[in-house]
């Protein structure tokens, strides 16, 4: 019967031509935005936890009080040793220490008076003792002129920054800043090469410094604005950052101490949490709009082919198909067809999704004017997820057009369908 | 003795409409035996279709009893009355109704579907029925590669193909051209000699009138007259 059933389906083009097409353009579209959506998350969380919030982030107490100012005159002095014990006590982290300060940069001409001035956002990173934050931060592949800073007094500076500036590759530059205790302080250094990452925010104008020569020059010796730590897998595990962050705020966190440190997980920080539970929202009310847009779409068309069917459904009863079995042949053909729909949209999503996996969507448009940490060329994430979060929408839409629509059958009488045979 | 297959008794039939119930057929009584090749035969609105719905288990009486090889129809539930369709009883519509997705062999096949039965038996008796009506090179044709004639004889196919007690046959010749409302009532008088199957016919056609063995005449849902055809 089954076999009969589907050769009935696809020999009439009416039956799956549409629902199929729909079904396919919408599971394809879905499973495209969920590994869309997922692909900006995961970029964001990469993005976020390498250049600004770790997997887990250590700070002074006071300074958490005001983390998006990032006031390192509130950093954590004399960390050495202690940074010791956390390593020891959380051998699953990778730890680094950060200093982000601002700074007016300070262009020469060739009289040593200033030719032009512009602030950046100076990012002071380890960049000397090994190559750990070169390799997170991707130096490499973001250098787009000259070489990475080799020894001391040597920096990078954003090519955006660079350009607007007029300024090469073995330029001389001033950074002038407050110490940590308010002096004035200036320092010249030597731009090796100039960097793109990708992300607006930090490629409008941002130097990367390493932390000893930025510890000199803001008068932090064995301090750091903030110690940043990392799961060595690279990806970040929720339950376990919130077990770590429990226990280390239990052992070293003092409440009446505002330079005690305590310990924030990624979410814990500015607005990350609230843009990641936005972010899985949109992803819900996306599904319920998608499911709920096919399900009325699919029901009509349920409805003007069982219209179109009520004659043979009134010859099938005649020839003694019972009211039930009709219902059920209606419903199977519905699963026939949303499952061949969603199983066609699922593949064709899921190829657009690993085309662009592979090759990135340049998004630096949209990024132009955002302040977010976003990449510019973003990478769809393809999981079982979104396509399960797909597929049985589709098949779903199709089942429950034909359960809505076949009610008809039950509803008319016998004699009444068996009547529009003539009709 | 021949067998009674159908018996109706004090059977009334109404529908409701604006003004009160309309009574299509009112106090019938009849009796059909096993082997019979009879017809209604009445003008249109005289109740000739409305009695076959009831005969066929489509539709209940009002009042009165129906009951078709042992089933009283107006007890029967829903499933009783698919089986008593799908086991017993045979369909011919007058627009033949075949399934237009479906080639010959697969329309006459349906009725045996759903009767659960093997593929080889469903195969040996498909074939008979397609046979029986002279369609064997037409067995892959769709409807819609078939003329009229050769659609209603497909339709008789399907009706005879699981041997049925009783066929019912809803004006079967009116879209038909002469020969091939000729050549059909052939075909089912020759079944009903060879298988012994009971015809009943709704026909107001003269010639589908020629054929039948018994004739009851319907006047405004009642019966007029039920006589033996002339010459039988």
């Amino acid at each position: 019967m089954f076999k009969f059933l589907l050769k009935g389906v696809f020999r009439d083009r009416h039956r799956w031509l549409f629902p199929v097409l729909i079904v396919m353009f919408t599971v394809g579209l879905l499973v495209f935005s969920f590994s869309f959506l997922e692909g900006y998350k995961q970029s964001y969380l990469r993005q976020t936890s390498r250049f600004n919030t770790g997997h887990l982030k250590v700070v002074s107490r006071a300074y958490a009080e005001m983390l998006d100012l990032k006031p390192y005159d509130l950093a954590l002095l004399d960390i050495a040793g202690e940074l010791q014990g956390y390593k020891a006590r959380y051998p699953q982290l990778d730890w680094v220490e950060r200093i982000n300060f601002g700074a007016l940069l300070d262009v020469p001409d060739e009289m040593g008076n200033t030719r032009v001035q512009g602030e950046v956002a100076g990012f002071a990173i380890d960049i000397f003792t090994d190559d750990s934050e070169i390799k997170r931060l991707q130096l490499d592949s973001a250098l787009r002129s000259g070489r990475l800073p080799a020894r001391s007094g040597e920096i990078l500076l954003s090519t955006i920054a660079a350009e607007k500036m007029q300024i090469a590759p073995s330029d001389t530059i001033t950074l002038m800043g407050s110490t940590v205790f308010g002096a004035m302080t200036m320092q010249n250094f030597m731009v090796s090469g100039t960097v793109e990452f990708g992300i607006a925010s930090l490629d409008q104008g941002a130097v990367v410094v390493d932390i000893q020569d930025v510890r000199e020059m803001l008068d932090m010796e064995n301090a750091a604005g903030e110690i940043l730590a990392f799961f060595k897998s690279g990806e970040y595990e929720r339950k376990q950052a919130a077990r770590i962050m429990q226990d280390f705020n239990q052992r070293y966190s003092d409440e009446s101490d505002e330079f005690s440190p305590v310990m924030l997980r990624l979410e814990d920080q500015g607005s990350m949490g609230y843009i990641l539970a936005m972010l899985d929202l949109s992803v819900l009310w996306m599904s319920i709009g998608f499911i709920t847009v096919l399900g009325i779409v699919l029901w009509n068309a349920g409805l003007l082919n069982g219209i179109r069917r009520y004659g043979e459904f009134g010859v099938r009863l005649a020839i003694g198909e019972s009211k039930r079995r009709v219902y059920a042949a209606l419903l199977i053909e519905g699963l026939i067809v949303g499952t061949t729909g969603a199983l066609i949209g699922v593949i064709l999503g899921s190829a657009i999704c690993i085309y662009f996996n592979r090759y990135g969507m340049d998004m630096s448009v949209y990024n132009r004017n955002s302040t977010m940490l976003s990449e510019n060329v973003l990478y769809t994430s393809i999981n079982a997820y979104a396509i399960i979060a797909s597929f049985i929408p589709g098949v779903l839409s199709t089942v429950l057009g034909a359960a809505l629509a076949g009610g008809a059958i039950f509803k008319r009488q016998t004699s009444q369908l068996f009547k529009e045979l003539e009709t | 003795m021949k067998e009674v297959i159908a018996k109706i008794e004090n059977m009334s039939k109404a529908f409701p409409t604006g003004e009160g119930d309309f009574w299509a057929l009112k106090n019938i009584n009849l009796e059909f035996l096993k082997g019979e090749f009879s017809g209604f035969v009445g003008p249109s609105g005289s109740g000739k279709t409305t009695l076959l719905n009831i005969l066929g288990s489509l539709d209940t009486p009002s009042k009165g009893k129906v009951e078709v090889l042992g089933n009283k129809i107006q007890e029967l539930n829903q499933r009783q009355a698919s089986n008593l369709r799908s086991e017993h009883l045979g369909f011919i519509f007058q627009t033949y109704n075949l399934l237009p997705v479906y080639n010959v062999y697969e329309n006459v096949e349906f009725p045996l579907l759903l009767l659960r039965m093997d593929a080889g038996t469903r195969d040996r008796m498909v074939k008979e029925a397609i046979e029986w009506v002279g369609l064997m090179d037409k067995i892959k044709s769709r409807p819609n590669q078939l003329s009229g004639g050769q659609c209603q004889r497909v339709a008789i196919a399907r009706a005879m193909v699981k041997k049925p007690d009783l066929v019912l046959a809803d004006e079967p010749t009116a879209n038909l051209d002469t020969e091939n409302s000729l050549n059909i009532l052939d075909t089912m008088l020759n079944l009903n000699k060879e298988l012994g199957t009971s015809f009943i016919f709704s026909t107001h056609d003269p010639k589908v009138i020629q054929y039948l063995r018994r004739i009851i005449r319907l006047t405004d849902g009642e019966v007029a007259s039920d006589d033996p055809a002339p010459g039988i």
